[in-house]
């Protein structure tokens, strides 16, 4: 894979994380527990959305520069190739609405579905973990796209760490039902949480470049925090178990097939249409 | 939560400081089930369009207040007291800010 090719991998990886947790937490909208969480979660909702925006913007900035050759393979979908044949030039939205499941990059943990408030309280505790030690370190890119969007998000994503720990302790360490809840989200969401940390051939390049973070270098430091505030919930840690992943490759679960039915289907239906 | 009932979280006023040097102002309220909760969720109702850079928080139940019913007798009798305000000074015209 060409360095052009595996940035822009990764900055689609990045941006499709945000897009499709900000989808999932945007559910809750008119749903929280109590109004004051309903706007929390959307706010983080927005946050996430945010983040992806600038991110499918610098993605979409890298396709059209790409030599018109190496255009055609890049995403199946249709509709981009259509965009493409025409010789228009592809922005943010053909990025989030018109590409196939199999070309999103996000990790399978986020497109798990929110279930109650345990399981989004425990999924977006360990992306926000992760997202943390992540944007500290990608700071640092010589990206100066990639710094300036971590720089920002960074601070988001410190309010959302904040906010999800504290959850996971209020639950793991409330009432009876909260605490069985909250074990058994942690339970069942853990086998996603090693996808987080798989260097595949995008990340060493990356890496390589100075761009990308050393996802080994991340892990111990995500088990330290998740371990520390697990610990303050008295929830136990799950052992050491199978991990699934396919997410970075396309290879998602059925549930992002069900969340791009929803979230793109105007764009598909009624192609270019603005409201 | 020793003063509410298991499935209600108490009621907080939130007072907000919309730039250093000013008041804190009385916002609103909301909900939560401590103090910490209760900033975090005054950051997410009463911040969000940048109205703050500091957050004050009151239980409900801490703030004492004077009673509607007694207003005639706490506030009218001020009404009368004219010789409370500055106004029988002649001011100089150059004196723009009294």
């Amino acid at each position: 894979m060409s360095n052009k090719k595996s940035l822009l991998d990764y900055t689609l990886r990045l941006a499709d994380g945000g897009l499709i947790l900000g989808h999932r937490l945007g559910e809750w909208c008119g749903h929280g527990p109590v109004l004051e969480q309903d706007i929390a979660l959307t706010n983080t909702a927005l946050d996430h959305l945010g983040r992806a925006r600038s991110l499918y913007q610098y993605a979409a900035e890298q396709f059209n520069q790409l030599p018109a050759d190496q255009k055609t393979n890049v995403f199946t979908s249709v509709s981009i190739q259509n965009i493409i044949s025409s010789g228009a030039s592809i922005d943010e939205d053909d990025l989030a609405y018109l590409r196939d499941g199999w070309d999103f990059r996000n990790e399978l943990l986020l497109e798990q579905p929110n279930i109650d408030w345990a399981y989004t309280v425990a999924r977006s505790f360990f992306y926000d973990t992760f997202n943390y030690f992540f944007f500290t370190a990608l700071e640092k890119s010589k990206d100066a796209s990639i710094a300036a969007i971590a720089e920002k998000s960074l601070k988001e994503v410190t309010y959302h760490l904040r906010w999800s720990s504290e959850w996971v302790v209020r639950l793991g360490d409330g009432t009876d039902e909260s605490h069985a809840r909250m074990q058994k989200a942690v339970n069942e969401l853990w086998m996603y949480t090693g996808e987080m940390f798989i260097m595949n051939e995008t990340d060493t390049s990356m890496v390589g470049e100075g761009i990308g973070v050393d996802l080994a270098a991340i892990k111990p430091l995500w088990m330290a925090r998740v371990r520390a505030v697990l610990e303050e919930a008295a929830i136990d840690i799950p052992a050491d178990a199978w991990m699934q992943q396919g997410g970075r490759e396309g290879r998602h679960s059925e549930h992002l097939g069900y969340i791009l039915a929803e979230l793109q289907f105007m764009q598909r239906a009624y192609p270019g249409m603005e409201w | 939560m020793s003063n509410t009932n298991k499935s209600e979280w108490p009621l907080w006023e939130v007072f907000i400081r919309s730039k250093a040097g000013l008041d804190h102002k009385h916002a609103g309220s909301l909900h939560a089930a401590d103090a910490q909760m209760a900033i975090e969720n005054a950051r997410d109702v009463y911040t969000r369009r940048m109205e703050g850079v500091s957050i004050w928080v009151v239980e409900s139940s801490n703030i004492h207040a004077s009673d509607p019913d007694e207003a005639d007798s706490l506030y009218d009798p001020a009404n009368d007291k004219i010789y409370r305000h500055p106004t029988f000074y002649n001011l100089p015209d150059e004196v723009k800010y009294m």
